[in-house]
């Protein structure tokens, strides 16, 4: 359906900070969201510096051990909620509209609530590290009993999760009104960009799994001051009750940070490939079965409790399942690049970077299926290595990757090249000098979660603790780079890329306020690669 | 899902979401801060409890000018049916949670507690002589709370069975009276659903005042006091927002809001309704009966 | 299709050549692999570990060839002109099934271990284990044996003021001695919030839940002293409770059976534990 937009008396916002608070505008939405998530991921890195300074040597040189746990507990929470799950709400809302030939969100007035009530939130969760009794130190996973030990912060960090989650949900239903409700005339689903499908499925599950992680902190709460006993054997009720509530929502959740990662690299690739990404419509459905299985597998990540076994066989043989829909993705790109005109700007780095790095995690992630194997892995460093793979040069470089991408569109300036290589190859070196030798201390038995470590791990902790500096310090350049590009910079063409497909491209650099008023026309046959429609009824070409 | 062409209303900026998040924010944190043990936390609490009711008015009181003035067209209302329908989505997830709490009690935990299967060294090491029967009525294996009775199925829960079911009839009555543009029965049946809504309150706390004063049941009596109190009570609290959101249709109707054909804030409530209704027969069938 | 000749043979040679290398690299650095142990089960699981691994190499090292000998041959600087070929059923189809065979083959030990492992039954004793903070009880259910196990590691080596040995945090002050070649049967439980009793060379990880008791069982081949550490986040010294494990032959188990003939006591316990605040 077309849709152009009625302004009442048009184009007069209200300027300086009020704009900002009272925007309704997806792209003004769209850049809060990715200034939070970019600032939440300096703070979360903080605390991953101070980690791994503790880290550096075996003893007890710089923080108390309930510090440490409390950073280790936020280090989590700010990445996860505050850092990837905000920055891809951003890029949802900077780049749905455009893509789907749309005025803007379907719901504009709730796009500004679900990125509004965040900074709140984390005003709370970050408040409660001064508090006495300091922050949670229960881990990101919220085990009770344990979590059920913390001081005053527990009410405050509960509240400030049910806040991330409706702001979640919110996001996610407007994404769904969006794509299902404004997309221009002749944009059928299966024309649409897999970042447009990757979000709509990610928008499903959140919306699946939040409620739920929503329900189980409530349990928590009224566990700790309302005398109930969800948790608690002695009143019947089970401990590990909240781990099977928290996995059902937490293993969608991974997915939750890696489908739209997928989205991203599928529209990169085909970019730098000069060539139309390789099976469109087995993308479409690998990410749809991703999805389903994602919500029969959550017990992996407590194979240790002691469940019956029969849970444990099915949980490991769904488990590995996934590895055959996330392998078709693989195989997808690379046959996308074979046989293509490639060039190499920062984003396709970036991009391939992803692929290599992501399936290596992977990886790690299946040998962790293996339920009698995952008895010696579990909660050691090893799944510490799987998870930052998979999230850091996974989700993360994927965002990088995204804003290097689009960035021009957005300024309409084009970034410093050499700049963004440095950073890409700083970023790759030290990201594997963090992160690999995890893997080795964690088959050689270091537990998760510890301050200090024995003597024999001591080495491969130092080199990751260095890895780690040099990483950060990598962002910083960064930084710099996109306060520099958005300063100024040599002008950005409309299409930008001389590969790049898709409705955005057709809109000039930097793109208007209000992205098609009038609705493009893509109906008959849209070619991604040609960059016009044919009426044929041909498949796609 | 071809429209015509049309134009899709973008507001402008608005700063209700903004001060609904200070409420939220200011309520959360007097909450937090009464649960904490200071005695200003429930002033923030109720300061911010104000706060949310006017962005609550000034919100939809817009939403509602804007509908009336007909500035939205067929499109908006889509995006406002995908918008709710997905909201109740993730409500039903919600109470999936505290379902998936009572089925994983009374299917698993508790016969380990009991002793069944590989639960035998839990029974005979650490809760000798404990057996697992539902209801509980002895609290656990550490007899949390004391001794209660369970409540029973065919009293009043059965009465407030029907009474939501008739409601669920009402509303439907109601609704296809605004498409024949009955006004007189809408108003009639939309006040019976209210009303019916309001008795169901109404029971349902008589029948808490029964547990609590003569079957001794609590939300502290073990997990069977847990799972009913926290089921029980979010369904009721739905409820209560059902009925309101009703009593604000009512009253537009009564000024004559809504035609025919263009009504979707009444639709959004009835099936806000049906909703809590489905819940309530969940939670009949698995809460109070078997 | 000349290429695609040649990508089979760099990639065959690859795939053999990174195997052998990483191979010997995995041996080489033996400590830094997952350990071996000294159970039936502790090898099979060590098998399996590399199995799974070796897997993973092989595929990722074709999959890798075929990347980077694109990236190298196809590129717009070297003149490549872009196909335009964008799907192929039975490709698809090959790569769909393929992985799919590969899992059952992993699939197909894991499950044999798996249930090797929970067979706890005919066990010739029992101890019950459970997890405090911070420390561990052991209980010997069939011989009134009964102590507790608190690390013996010293604040100054902690706070770096003392140089420290090296089973610097591995050490206990008194360990779980258990009978080589015995079926031992273990209980563990908790008496506050979650632990996990975890000695990696006998690949025995369990959740000690407080309420609720998990069953394990092990049976040793080689006398010696094994150690690990608590693997569930229990709090601020969650890091400073391991786990010690003696074996002993049979005959000296029974011999030390009898010499418990006092067990220490629980005020005991409680004061080395206010000592323990690091
Ligand atoms: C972006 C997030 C992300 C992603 C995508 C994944 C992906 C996967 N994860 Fe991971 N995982 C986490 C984030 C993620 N994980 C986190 C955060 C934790 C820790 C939580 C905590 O405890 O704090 C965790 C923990 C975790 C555990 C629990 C470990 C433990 O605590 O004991 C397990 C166990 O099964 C697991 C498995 C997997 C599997 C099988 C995949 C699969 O999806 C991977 C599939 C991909 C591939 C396999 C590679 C590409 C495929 C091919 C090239 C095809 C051919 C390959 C084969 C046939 C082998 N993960
Ligand atoms: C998206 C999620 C995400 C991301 C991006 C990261 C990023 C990083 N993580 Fe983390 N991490 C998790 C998710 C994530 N992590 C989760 C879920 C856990 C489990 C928690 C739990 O067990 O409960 C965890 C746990 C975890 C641990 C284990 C802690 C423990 O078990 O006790 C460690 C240890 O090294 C670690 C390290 C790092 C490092 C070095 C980075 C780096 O990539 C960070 C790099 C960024 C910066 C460094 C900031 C940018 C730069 C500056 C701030 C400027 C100043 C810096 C310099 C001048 C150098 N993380
Ligand atoms: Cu005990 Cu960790
Ligand atoms: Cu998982």
């Amino acid at each position: 359906m077309s849709t152009v937009a009625v302004e009442e008396h048009h184009e007069e916002h209200p300027s300086g900070i009020m704009r900002w608070i009272t925007t309704t505008n997806h792209k003004d939405i769209g850049t809060l969201y990715l200034w939070f998530s970019f600032i939440m991921f300096f703070i979360g890195g903080l605390m991953a510096l101070i980690i791994r300074t503790e880290l550096f040597q075996p003893g007890l040189q710089f923080v108390d051990p309930q510090f440490f746990n409390s950073m280790t507990t936020m280090h989590a929470i700010v990445m996860i909620f505050g850092v990837v799950m905000p920055a891809f709400t951003g890029l949802a809302n900077w780049l749905i509209p455009m893509m789907i030939g749309g005025t803007d969100m379907a719901l504009p007035r709730l796009n500004n609530w679900s990125f509004w009530i965040l900074p709140f939130a984390f005003t709370m969760m970050l408040s409660t590290l001064f508090m006495d009794g300091g922050g949670p130190a229960g881990g990101w996973t919220l085990y009770p009993p344990l979590t059920l030990q913390t001081g005053n912060a527990l009410p405050f960090v509960i509240f400030s999760i049910h806040f991330m989650g409706m702001s979640s949900i919110m996001g996610a239903i407007n994404v769904i009104a969006t794509i299902l409700n404004m997309r221009a005339p002749g944009m059928t689903l299966m024309k649409m960009p897999l970042f447009v499908w990757t979000w709509l499925i990610t928008a499903y599950l959140l919306i699946a799994v939040m409620p739920v992680l929503a329900g189980g902190v409530t349990m928590l709460l009224t566990d700790k001051f309302f005398g109930t006993s969800f948790f608690n054997a002695a009143g019947g009720g089970d401990p590990v009750l909240f781990q099977h509530i928290f996995w059902f929502f937490g293993h969608p959740e991974v997915y939750i940070l890696i489908l739209p990662s997928f989205g991203v690299v599928s529209s990169i690739i085909p970019t730098f490939a000069r060539k139309p990404l390789f099976g469109y419509s087995s993308m479409v459905y690998a990410t749809a079965s991703i999805a389903f299985l994602s919500f029969i597998v959550w017990a992996h990540h407590m194979f240790t409790v002691g469940m019956p076994l029969a849970g444990e066989l099915f949980f490991m043989f769904a488990t590995m399942l996934i590895a055959v829909p996330t392998g078709v993705k693989v195989f997808n790109w690379v046959s996308t690049m074979w046989k293509g005109a490639m060039t190499f700007e920062t984003p396709m780095l970036f991009a391939i970077g992803f692929i290599i790095l992501f399936t290596i995690g992977g990886f790690s992630g299946l040998m962790l299926a293996i339920t009698p194997a995952d008895f010696q892995y579990h909660d050691t460093y090893f799944v510490v290595a799987h998870f930052h793979y998979v999230l850091v040069p996974g989700s993360i470089f994927a965002i990088i990757a995204a804003v290097y991408y689009w960035l021009p569109k957005w300024t309409g300036h084009m970034y410093n090249e050499k700049l963004g290589k440095t950073h890409f190859w700083l970023s790759t070196i030290f990201v594997n000098v963090t992160f690999f030798p995890m893997h080795f201390v964690g088959l050689a038995g270091m537990p998760r979660r510890i301050p200090d470590y024995a003597l024999q791990f001591s080495d491969y902790n130092q080199i990751a603790t260095i890895g780690a500096f040099g990483f950060g310090f990598a962002q910083l350049l960064f930084l710099w780079l996109v306060v520099q590009t958005i300063r100024g910079g040599a002008k950005a063409t409309d299409r930008v890329w001389e590969g790049a497909e898709g409705l955005e491209w057709t809109l000039p650099s930097p793109a208007p306020y209000h992205s098609f008023t009038t609705p493009p026309n893509v109906i008959g046959e849209w070619n991604w690669f040609t960059h016009e429609h044919i009426e044929t009824t041909k498949t796609r070409s | 899902m071809e429209h015509t062409e049309s134009n899709y209303y973008i507001p402008h900026g608005s700063y209700w979401p903004f001060i609904g998040s200070i409420a939220i924010f200011s309520l959360m944190l007097g909450f937090s801060n009464f649960l904490n043990g200071t005695n200003w936390g429930k002033w923030l609490m109720i300061v911010g409890a104000l706060i949310l009711l006017v962005m609550l008015f000034g919100w939809f009181g817009a939403v509602i000018r804007e509908s009336e003035s007909g500035t939205y067209n067929k499109q908006v209302d889509v995006s406002f049916r995908w918008g709710m329908f997905w909201f109740i989505f993730s409500e039903v997830m919600f109470f999936a949670a505290f379902f998936g709490a009572l089925f994983y009690t009374r299917v698993y935990s508790l016969p380990w507690l009991g002793g069944e299967g590989t639960g035998a060294p839990t029974n005979n090491y650490l809760w000798p002589g404990f057996e697992a029967i539902w209801p509980l009525t002895a609290n656990g294996p550490g007899e949390i709370g004391g001794e209660f009775e369970p409540m029973p199925a065919w009293g009043l829960p059965a009465i407030n069975t029907a009474i939501l079911l008739t409601s669920g009839a009402t509303i439907t009555w109601a609704h296809h009276a605004l498409k024949a543009n009955h006004r007189g029965q809408l108003i009639i049946g939309l006040s019976l659903t209210v009303a019916l809504g309001a008795i169901f309150m109404v029971l349902q706390a008589v029948e808490y005042y029964e547990a609590y004063q003569h079957l001794g049941l609590t939300l502290g009596s073990g997990i069977y006091g847990s799972t009913f109190f926290m089921l029980t009570g979010f369904h009721g609290f739905h409820v209560t927002l059902g009925a309101i959101i009703l009593a604000v249709i009512l009253v537009r109707c009564i000024f004559g809001h809504f035609t025919p054909d263009q009504h979707f804030a009444f639709e959004a409530a009835a099936w806000y309704w049906h909703f809590v209704d489905v819940v309530w027969l969940g939670l009949f069938i698995f809460v109070y009966w078997l | 299709m000349k290429q695609t000749k040649w990508f089979k043979l760099i990639s065959q040679y690859l795939s053999a050549a990174l195997i052998f290398s990483i191979s010997q690299l995995v041996w080489s650095i033996q400590p830094y692999n997952m350990t071996e142990g000294v159970t039936d089960i502790s090898h099979r699981v060590f098998n399996l570990h590399m199995l799974t691994f070796y897997i993973c190499c092989v595929i990722g090292v074709i999959v890798f060839a075929v990347m980077f000998y694109s990236i190298i041959k196809h590129r717009k600087s070297k003149g490549h002109k872009p196909a335009q070929f964008h799907e192929s059923v039975s490709l698809e189809f090959l790569w769909t099934a393929a992985p799919f065979v590969i899992l059952i083959v992993i699939a197909i030990p894991a499950a044999q271990v798996l249930i090797a492992m929970e067979d706890t039954s005919k066990a010739e004793m029992t101890v019950k284990v459970t997890g405090y903070q911070w420390m561990w009880r052991y209980e010997y259910i069939d011989h009134n044996v009964d102590f507790y196990s608190v690390l013996k590691t010293s604040r100054d080596e902690i706070h770096n003021n003392k140089g420290k040995n090296p089973n610097y945090l591995l050490e206990v002050d008194n360990e779980l001695v258990l009978p080589t070649d015995r079926k031992v049967r273990i209980l563990i439980t908790s008496n506050d919030v979650l632990h996990a009793w975890w000695v990696p060379d006998l690949a025995i990880k369990k959740d000690a839940i407080p309420g609720y008791i998990n069953q394990v069982w092990t049976k040793i081949n080689t006398p010696g002293v094994y150690r690990g550490q608590c693997a569930e986040l229990c709090g601020r010294d969650h890091g400073f409770m391991p786990v010690v494990v003696r074996a002993i032959e049979p005959e000296e188990f029974d011999q030390w059976v009898a010499d418990q003939n006092t067990n220490k006591s629980f005020a005991a316990i409680q004061n080395e534990k206010k000592i323990l605040a690091y």
